[in-house]
């Protein structure tokens, strides 16, 4: 977290980083229907080894 | 289509949040740095500055101008969409998951089933053990060099099944072996069998539990019956806290449904919580029509309550008796890369659907949809251009999605559901994405405010 007077950043984006690295697909299936609890695929962690 | 640079503003309390839609960067800022914002990239300094000055003093909005055109420069605001990545289907695709519908019947009648309380517009029937093994065989077969498989047991009602859930275990066990494969097992059951014989297998083979509950008793039972009329809650609750306590919360899931019924259902996921339950999930209902189904009418207090559960979570984790919402566990450092996100769920050739019979379908959602019959366990898949529109239903070939703010966190929403509504594959469910994007705003404020006070201590 870094705070300027006026704007704390949270989180700084790392979205663009992990084009660098590619998909490995490691991570779990991830439904995104309600009955298999999902709808959103950020709530999954990187299954990627050395995260 | 590769969307614009663009960034999400939104409040919930006191609490204003910038998101950069393309980086995933999230910043809290003042009041002035909100206004600013208003106008951003839209007017000139000066013009800015004029229109603001009736509210703050000119050198505290050149202060928020500066500090917003550093984060410009560093890439944290309005930073550029990123390209498709060429290989984000490199070659064959490899199928990661199937979803077993073990059994089509159910010893319960929700009134809210979307698999026709059990028989998914079919027969009622079991999956036998030979459906099961060579399930277990395609999995292998076509999982490339993929190490973890995973089998999710469903229905209808696993565990009335569960000579053959036993027997897919061992199976899967010992051929993955033999092909240096593991296998993650998930059973969903509505907990009406779950005994003690069943909880100790369960355990004992390490397999995941999603238990279906869906709050107060009133609520649950208004929805979740047996098949005479009578509710369920006062029968399954014992059997379900059973199984919690004797599983790492991790490893099990309280999952629920919400309907127009309870539009309050905060307090369902509260009265969960109270019930001893800490990994929790209540999901909006999906339905087309019936007196439970959502409209648009409810926007309102949906997202009211949906603020008032941000509320009561943050309140308990102030309290230490914490709970887990899974739609607020958003990771901010080690979520999904972007390939990921731009995919999607992988249903349709990553994942698959076996029915009792054998036949293949995109996802369990899809199962007794004959348009969606893509092949069988014993036969492969037959229609390869169906998978691969499947494939190509990720978040730059939807439309609606570049315009969108949330399309990185919510990879186009749930495509059985998009088709259920509208009827295609790339045209996102509108009432779903709505209620998407609120829990999402809720999910980073929630996780912003943690961090906050993580930091402070």
């Amino acid at each position: 977290m870094t705070t300027k007077k006026r704007i704390k950043t949270i989180t700084r984006g790392t979205l663009q980083d992990t084009l660098a690295s590619g998909g490995c697909g490691a991570c779990q299936n991830s439904c995104q229907s309600a009955c298999k609890t999902s709808l959103t695929v950020s709530n999954q962690p990187c299954a990627r080894e050395g995260q | 289509m590769i969307p614009e640079p663009a960034i999400h503003r939104f409040s919930l309390g006191n609490t204003k949040l910038v998101v950069d839609v393309n980086s995933g960067a999230l910043h809290q800022v003042d009041d002035v740095t909100w206004a600013v914002l208003e106008y951003y990239r839209e007017k000139e300094r000066e013009e800015i500055i004029n229109r603001l000055q009736g509210s703050f003093p000119r050198g505290a909005v050149e202060e928020a101008l500066a500090e917003l055109d550093e984060l410009c420069r560093e890439g944290l605001l309005y930073s550029p969409a990123p390209p498709l990545p060429e290989d984000l289907w490199p070659g064959e695709s490899q199928v990661k998951a199937l979803c077993l519908h073990v059994a089509h019947d159910c010893n319960l009648r929700c009134r809210y089933c979307f698999g026709d309380t059990g028989g998914y517009g079919g027969d009622r029937a079991l999956m036998s053990a030979e459906v099961g093994r060579r399930a277990v065989d395609f999995l292998l077969e076509n999982s490339g060099p993929r190490p973890l498989c995973e089998i999710d047991f469903f229905g209808g009602e696993p565990l009335l099944n569960m000579a053959v859930v036993q027997e897919v275990v061992r199976y899967a066990r010992e051929e993955g072996a033999k092909r240096g494969k593991e296998f993650k097992f998930t059973l969903t059951t509505n907990g009406v069998l779950l005994d003690e014989e069943a909880r100790s297998f369960l355990n004992e083979n390490n397999i995941s539990v999603v238990l279906s509950i869906d709050g107060r008793p009133e609520i649950h039972d208004r929805m979740r019956t047996f098949p005479g009329g009578r509710g369920s809650y006062h029968h399954i609750l014992p059997r379900l806290q059973a199984m919690a306590v004797s599983r790492p919360p991790e490893d099990c899931v309280i999952r629920g449904t919400f309907t127009r019924y309870n539009l309050d259902f905060s307090r369902d996921v509260l009265h969960l919580a109270d019930l001893g339950f800490s990994n929790l999930s209540l999901e909006p209902v999906v339905a087309k029509e019936g007196g439970y189904a959502l409209t648009w009418e409810d926007l309102p207090a949906i997202f009211a309550e949906y603020e008032a559960l941000a509320q009561a979570y943050l309140e308990r984790h102030r309290e230490g008796r914490p709970f887990s919402y899974y739609h607020f566990e958003v990771y901010f450092n080690q979520g999904p890369c972007l390939y990921k996100r731009i995919s999607g769920c992988g249903a349709g050739h990553e994942y698959f659907a076996v029915a009792p019979t054998g036949e293949l379908y995109p996802c369990h959602q899809f199962v007794g949809r004959d348009e969606f019959l893509l092949g069988t366990v014993y036969q492969g898949v037959l229609k390869p251009g169906l998978c691969r529109q499947f494939q190509e239903a990720h978040v730059y070939n939807k439309g609606e999605c570049a315009s969108c703010w949330a399309r990185f966190y919510c990879s186009g929403g749930c495509h059985a559901n998009n088709h259920l509504f509208t009827g295609d594959l790339l045209t996102p469910y509108p009432l779903g994405c709505e209620l998407s994007k609120k829990r999402i705003e809720c999910a980073l404020a929630v996780q912003a405010e943690l961090a906050a006070a993580g930091e402070e201590q």
